[in-house]
């Protein structure tokens, strides 16, 4: 029976290992999420007192323009950028699956969009989608298109160009994902359909796509979040623009604070955006159980 | 029987040429940004694309050393980087390790703390996290940026999934042998968790490296500047020095390249199995 003395060493010590991590994640994680649901219900401009705001931060939002674009926009990117990534992040996993030689060289190259810094390569993008001079552009001319896209220049093209470039960026990460989860896909299944006669494509359709059904459902959860958090991408290809062709919710909680100091404000968007992410990750916990 | 392996040579053809037309996909941006960034801002744009100029300009890699405080940038960014990456895999063990081996009151209490925030985007709580920081006088400083990374929610969680593979036994028997909990941490658990902490060691590095709107948000003062956001400051005030903003976005990417070729076979599978376990 060990003392009540040892007992409460003991317990020191588990917090002495818990506390250097614990202190400054709660410092400066807790302490401020906490600070962010308060801040929605206030008037705050940073440096005058604060006066209580109810709902009125968010009821405003219902008529302000700039936040209904961001709103907007937020879910058309996210439309668009999903689907298109999954696809080809199961693209490459299968074809990068096949026994090819050189795969890991393969798989080293598509991570390289991955781990480059943002900057450096919207820099690039930025240059190669220039609407007068880009190779891009140069190129469709010599093909023979008269009308080429404005790309990040145009009102109608800015969020196509910034979910290509998305999809460029990411389909690495994500297809590194789908490849595990090939790997784990019993081989006597392919053998069976293929007893049966079927072809590559009716494998991939019946064997492939069901077996891959948690990953897709990860890769779609993760996708979504990070689509609704979308903010650097936007910064350096389009800057929001033209316009309020490219808002977006994290630009416009930017805005909003730093740019208006307008803190309440900022914090009700930032309510949106957290229960937007909310809702999916209460969907994949959902999701998550009926799987197993 | 011909016929089969006809088809299958024509399959793999198909395979080769997608596998090909994606690697290309995939590289041609870099492959530009190299041939740009030797060439003189006047033959940066041109068609049909001439991927080894004629002259080519090293002196762009000379110049953007003067033009921009580069250096200063990748000091300040490899001092955060390495400070945070540091303290994020000590702490990070540490903790997970009292969460997954020891008992103390609380405990499902504090790590509940953790997995609350896990799917809680930075931007949700950036703007009050900003203004307490301003209060305790820390914007402008490269402190602000290690308090803002070294702390996160999910080193804490990835080390603690690793350390609760780890057999309970070896712990008891460590104990048996009169070691104290600091001496199992560091003699036994972190030798053990090689591959957990290399998978940390590269999210935390290509993070930290390539944070964007941390820095932006608190760093304006020139000589505490990072990379990214010296770089794009570049961007924006010489838009048309093409050759040099090309020269300096390599630049900017070697160290991340480095440590992504050392340990990437750490990366794949930390992927992996972050994706598999969800």
């Amino acid at each position: 029976m060990p003392s009540k003395k040892t007992q409460i060493q003991k317990q020191l010590v588990a917090y002495s290992f818990i506390a250097p991590n614990f202190i400054g994640f709660a410092v400066f994680t807790l302490v401020p999420i906490v600070f962010a649901v308060a801040l929605a219900f206030l008037h705050w401009d940073g440096s005058n007192p604060i006066t209580w705001a109810g709902l009125s931060n968010f009821t405003d939002l219902l008529d302000d323009d700039q936040f209904k674009a961001a709103l907007k926009n937020t879910i058309v990117y996210t439309l668009g950028t999903v689907p298109l990534t999954l696809i080809s992040s199961l693209f490459l996993a299968v074809v990068l699956n096949q026994g090819v030689k050189g795969r890991n060289f393969f798989r080293t190259v598509s991570f390289f969009p991955y781990v480059a810094s943002l900057v450096a390569v919207a820099a690039v993008w930025n240059m190669i989608f220039n609407p007068s001079k880009g190779p891009v552009n140069l190129f469709l001319y010599k093909l023979g298109f008269e009308n080429v896209p404005g790309w990040a220049a145009d009102k109608h093209w800015a969020m196509i160009t910034i979910i290509l470039f998305s999809v460029w960026k990411y389909m690495g990460y994500y297809m590194i994902i789908y490849l595990a989860g090939l790997q784990g896909i019993n081989p006597e299944l392919y053998e069976a359909a293929n007893l049966d006669g079927t072809n590559a494509w009716q494998r991939f359709i019946y064997v492939t796509v069901p077996q891959l059904r948690p990953a897709t459902f990860f890769v779609m959860v993760m996708l979504t979040i990070q689509c609704f958090k979308v903010y650097d991408i936007v910064y350096m290809v389009t800057q929001g623009g033209p316009g309020t062709a490219t808002l977006v919710l994290v630009y416009d909680i930017y805005n909003k604070a730093f740019v208006s100091w307008n803190l309440g404000s900022a914090s009700a968007v930032a309510m949106v955006l957290f229960f937007l992410v909310l809702t999916v990750t209460l969907i994949q916990f959902r999701g998550e159980k009926n799987m197993r | 029987m011909q016929i089969t392996s006809k088809q299958t040579k024509t399959n793999t053809v198909i395979l080769y040429a997608l596998l090909f037309f994606c690697a290309l996909i995939m590289l041609v941006p870099f492959a530009w940004m190299l041939s740009a960034s030797v060439k003189l801002d006047k033959d940066v744009f041109g068609f049909p694309i001439k991927w080894i100029p004629d002259d080519i300009r090293w002196e762009n890699y000379q110049e953007i050393w003067t033009t921009i405080p580069l250096l200063q940038f990748i000091k300040n960014t490899a001092k955060l980087t390495i400070i945070v990456t540091f303290l994020q895999l000590l702490t990070s063990s540490f903790a997970a390790y009292a969460f997954a081996k020891l008992q103390f009151k609380g405990r499902n209490l504090l790590f509940l703390g953790y997995i609350a925030t896990i799917a809680m985007p930075w931007h949700v709580y950036m703007v009050p996290q900003f203004i307490m920081m301003r209060y305790f006088h820390l914007n402008n400083t490269h402190l602000s940026i290690i308090f803002l990374q070294a702390f996160s929610a999910f080193g804490v969680f990835l080390m603690k999934q690793f350390y609760e593979g780890v057999p309970d036994e070896l712990c008891e028997a460590a104990r048996i042998d009169g070691m104290n909990e600091y001496r199992i941490w560091a003699q036994i658990m972190l030798p053990l968790s090689k591959p957990a902490l290399s998978t940390l060691t590269i999210f935390t590095f290509v993070n930290t490296w390539n944070d964007f709107l941390g820095p932006l948000l608190y760093l304006t003062k020139m000589e505490l500047k990072t990379v990214q956001i010296g770089l794009r400051m570049f961007i924006s005030q010489y838009s048309s020095e093409y050759g040099l903003i090309m020269a300096a976005s390599v630049v900017s990417l070697i160290p991340v390249i480095i440590v992504f070729l050392a340990l990437q076979k750490f990366f794949v599978q930390g992927v992996a199995t972050a994706g598999l376990k969800g």
